[in-house]
């Protein structure tokens, strides 16, 4: 088993290079001389080739690209000139309240939506399965930073039973119950999308395997249906399900770029956002980068509980 | 105990696409809203509104409702009703060409990838896989970042990040249709790779790059409006819904209605086209129409009213079925699989059921302990006595105390019958406690005795092993095992040995049969092999399109088969040294039981079939002791008139 995740891990770095590839490419294409973007246009010529010879701007690409990694092997993300300080700081400051938001909502979705699926799927065609379907579909339709504005109306403006915005109290705050309180509505907010998806697919997948072979020798031995349902069709069904809630993984933490927006949250989407409009072009390459490392690692993550549960994949 | 489910009633009728689509209420309401939005959107030049630029700081945050402001305006002053429709263009401009951005580029790469395969293919597809090893809406910030805010870059964003969900759809497609004899036919006539590419590839394509669309058009306009929503699309004073929200949210707390307004129809708008893509998929998808995503429920179910009550059970018989009609219902059209079929197995006897694909053999044995699927199953008719206790009007806790206990199964292919995640002691356990109130330690070694009985060498490791880790014949021994679990009194062996190789079947056929004289159970043993007959069961009937045509003790219907179709299937047993005798299968098929003719159902494959065959239902006649033939010209009448 540990050398199967091993042999994962080594299997993910390719991987992690492709994306230092995919950025660095990005980042190259943008139009006009960097120098100059930076300095403004009322910068002198020597003042331009000053700095892209700092910026190693006068090297190939390949040159570039290699420079570029290895500083970024070393940490040197380069340092972001509108906070001024690392880059590698200020994105491992926000990541962390990104991943609490994050994962949060993950939770929220699989739970959530694994228990959806199931009770749809057991009571298919009932009154209650199309029910859950139809929120589902609501559910995977709604745009989550509209939804996010509704929730700060009815359940912070009206009730007041959350606050709108923030990770923490200002005055008094910064503990466990004070981190919960605020982030109760922007995690139920970004868990909704990708708890109709694996809600979906948990169903269509127990509805698959309730017709296998081996559901029916379950039914033959004289187990109980709870039995046949929540042990037999349940794991086999939780290895299709799995892999998905990897990838939600994706869209959740591309998703935590708006609800940061609309709930304040002081976490690396929020700051993207900001650093795009400011032109802060290290800070956004910086964040990117460990976004989608961590999603390689979500998605490492979910193939290995996969391994786990299923042993023919051994 | 659901009857034959709803979709599978909306495929009987076959209507075509656009039809199934209409019938589909959700589907309906989802066309409906989606085209009113486009009609309207694309009116709005015509519709004498207000400029949707003039600002009018007098009438500022106007609530809706309001005097020439339906729904009032916004923090200049501007008339929310007309922004919110030329927004709605602007939003849907960008949305569908994004997906055509999408769909161009990524159904190319698909294309190319699936037919030039090899090399080309992995470049492409590892190309692909890299974009897609980024978390979605990143990718399109990152390009977004580099382009400069701005609605035509928020649209080539959203475009470039959807690109891989079309190519892999369509190299998927692409790849099959490229090993095509059509393909083959095309590149010998001396066409070209890319006449090839786009004149017969590509039009086969075309279905599932326009589902592909559908699904995803939604999905881009609710990004590209999330990009202009965060001030990175649309730069004022060019607005759509997106940054029409993102403005309104600065003011969310004082004048809602300038935000709650524009999230409203960006959420109509792909509800509208995910209800639509759901009815398309619903009806486009095979497993649908075919019921394979319709749960079946625990046990099959029967029909009230057609059950004969006061029969008096054979008393040297363990299990007695009687007129057992069991049909499956998809849509309108009702498959009746097995048409009255008379059993009964007695304590230590075999009794044989013999039959081609499709005679109903496996679900005449599934319907006695009700394991055949519901939907589409149901027993129609009949009574099934397990000493004496009827089975079909039995509670389903009864069932389920009988099942595994009294009445074991054991099923043709141990690969799919064992379930793949539990390790076979897990399941053998289950087995054992399912049916005795035995502690763990209890039951494991039970479990090892259980596999010492089927001749398993090392017991105690192989409880260990998971199905996959073991060889074919060692599966059907846990198969067989665990159908012993509990003292059982009749085991209903449904092909056991099909799945497994000339020496492994004999081994298992060997074992079956010591164990049940060691035991005195009963066994009905389903096959399609006469030489399998011969090796274990007592008495054979020999089924045809849902019908017993032959019983008998095995010795004399082997040596002298009466009915037409018995005959052929011994001439099918391969013999050693004979191998001439294997092509001597039986032509044609057999027929489909939705409707089958009045008279014999197997006179139009027969060989001595007389006019007077196909004219009325056909009795099953009395030949001798223990031996009857539904056939009007049996073969050894023939014989035996000289």
């Amino acid at each position: 088993m540990s050398a199967y995740i091993a042999k994962r891990l080594l299997a993910a770095i390719p991987v992690l290079f492709g994306l230092t590839v995919i950025v660095f490419l990005i980042m190259a294409m943008i139009p006009g001389d960097p120098a100059t973007a930076i300095l403004g246009s009322y910068a002198t010529p020597e003042n331009v080739a000053r700095l892209n010879r700092q910026l190693g701007l006068d090297k190939t690409l390949v040159e570039q690209y290699v420079i570029w990694l290895g500083n970024m092997l070393q940490g040197d993300f380069g340092r972001s000139y509108t906070l001024n300080r690392p880059v590698i700081d200020e994105v491992m400051e926000r990541f962390s309240a990104t991943l609490v938001l994050a994962g949060t909502s993950l939770l929220l979705c699989s739970v959530f939506g694994l228990i959806a699926g199931v009770v749809s799927a057991v009571r298919q065609f009932s009154f209650t399965d199309k029910i859950i379907t139809f929120v589902v579909l609501i559910g995977i339709s709604v745009p989550s930073f509209w939804l996010g504005l509704l929730l700060i109306l009815v359940f912070a403006v009206n009730l007041r039973w959350f606050p709108a915005s923030g990770m923490f109290a200002i005055y008094g705050g910064g503990d466990l119950p004070d981190l919960l309180y605020h982030l109760a509505l922007p995690a139920v907010t970004l868990a909704v999308v990708a708890t109709g998806v694996i809600a979906r697919l948990t169903r269509t997948a127990m509805l698959e395997v309730l017709r296998q072979d081996f559901i029916r020798t379950a039914r033959a031995k004289g187990v109980t249906e709870n039995a046949v349902i929540y042990r037999h069709a349940f794991k086999a069904a939780l290895v299709t399900v799995i892999p998905v809630i990897g990838i939600q993984a994706g869209f959740v933490l591309g998703g935590a770029v708006y609800i940061e927006t609309v709930f304040q949250w002081p976490g690396i989407g929020s700051m993207l956002v900001k650093a795009i409009s400011t032109r802060d072009l290290l800070l956004v390459q910086g964040g990117v980068l460990v976004v989608a490392a961590a999603y390689v690692l979500f998605n490492l993550a979910a193939d290995v509980v996969q391994t786990l549960l299923d042993p023919r994949l051994r | 105990m659901t009857d034959a489910s709803a979709p599978a009633r909306r495929a009987a009728a076959r209507p075509d696409t656009l039809r199934l689509l209409l019938n589909n209420t959700l589907a309906t309401a989802g066309l409906a809203i989606f085209a009113l939005i486009v009609l309207i959107a694309l009116a709005a030049p015509l519709l004498s509104l207000p400029d949707p630029d003039a600002t009018a700081p007098v009438d500022r945050l106007l609530r809706p409702l309001a005097d020439g402001h339906l729904l009032g305006t916004d923090a200049l002053g501007r008339d929310i009703l007309s922004r919110l429709i030329w927004g709605t263009r602007v939003s849907l401009l960008v949305g569908i060409s994004a997906t055509l951005i999408a769909a161009f580029f990524g159904s190319l790469i698909g294309l190319v990838a699936g037919y030039a395969g090899g090399r080309v293919d992995t470049l492409l597809m590892r190309g692909i896989d890299m974009v897609m090893a980024f978390p979605y809406i990143l990718l399109a910030l990152a390009i977004v970042a580099a382009l400069g805010p701005g609605l035509l870059n928020a649209l080539y964003a959203i475009a470039v990040v959807n690109i891989p969900f079309f190519a892999r759809n369509i190299r998927g497609i692409a790849l099959g249709l490229s090993r095509r004899e059509f393909v083959d036919a095309a590149r010998l006539s001396g066409k070209s790779n890319a006449q090839i590419l786009f004149l017969e590839v590509l039009p086969n394509v075309l279905p599932v790059i326009i589902i592909t669309m559908s699904t995803t058009i939604g999905w881009m306009i609710l990004e590209t409006a999330g990009l202009s929503f965060l001030g990175l699309g649309a730069q004022p004073p060019q607005a759509d819904l997106g940054s029409m929200l993102g403005e309104g949210r600065k003011i969310l707390f004082t004048a809602p209605h300038v935000s709650i307004i524009p999230g409203l129809m960006i959420f109509a708008l792909v509800m509208s086209i995910n209800l639509l893509g759901d009815g398309v998929r619903d009806v486009l998808d095979p497993r649908l129409k075919s019921g394979a995503l319709t749960r079946p429920v625990a046990r099959t179910a029967v029909a009230k009213g057609n059950m004969p009550d006061d029969v008096a059970p054979r008393r040297d018989a363990i299990l007695d079925v009687r007129d057992l009609k069991t049909e499956f219902r998809f849509g309108g059209e009702v498959f009746k699989a097995v048409g009255g079929v008379d059993l009964h197995v007695g304590r230590g006897e075999c009794l044989g059921i013999v039959g081609e694909s499709g005679s109903g053999k496996s679900v005449s044995a599934m319907s006695i302990m009700g394991l055949v699927p519901t939907p589409p199953g149901r027993i129609a008719g009949g009574i099934a006595l397990l000493d004496g206790e009827n089975l079909f009007t039995a509670t389903d806790e009864r069932i389920r105390q009988l099942r595994g206990s009294a009445v074991s199964h054991v099923f043709q292919d141990p690969l799919s019958t064992l379930h793949p995640l539990f390790t076979v002691g897990a399941q053998l356990i289950e087995a054992i406690q399912a049916h005795r109130p035995l502690t763990k330690a209890q039951a494991r070694a039970k479990a090892a005795d259980l596999l010492k009985l089927v001749r398993i060498p090392n017991p105690a490791e192989r409880l260990k092993s998971y199905p996959h880790e073991l060889s074919g014949g060692m599966r059907q021994r846990i198969c067989i095992a665990m159908a012993l679990a509990n003292d059982t009194k009749v085991i209903i062996a449904d092909e056991p040995t099909t799945a497994l190789d000339v020496t492994v079947q004999a081994q298992v056929l060997a074992l079956l049969d010591a164990l049940r004289r060691e035991k005195n159970t009963g066994v009905l043993f389903i096959t399609h092999d006469f030489g399998v007959v011969s090796a274990i069961c007592d008495r054979v009937a020999v089924m045809y399109a849902g019908k017993f045509v032959e019983t008998g003790t095995t010795e004399d219907v082997l040596k002298a088969p009466a009915h037409p179709y018995t005959a052929k299937l011994i001439d099918c047993v391969p013999v050693l040294g004979q191998p001439e005798r294997r092509l001597d299968a039986i032509e044609g098929r057999p027929p489909v039981v939705n409707n089958l003719p009045d008279g014999c159902a197997f006179a139009p494959r027969c060989p001595r079939a007389k006019d007077d065959c196909s004219e009325a239902p056909i009795p099953l006649t009395e030949l001798g002791e223990n031996r009857t033939v539904r056939c009007l010209h049996p073969l050894s009448a023939e014989a035996a008139n000289g």
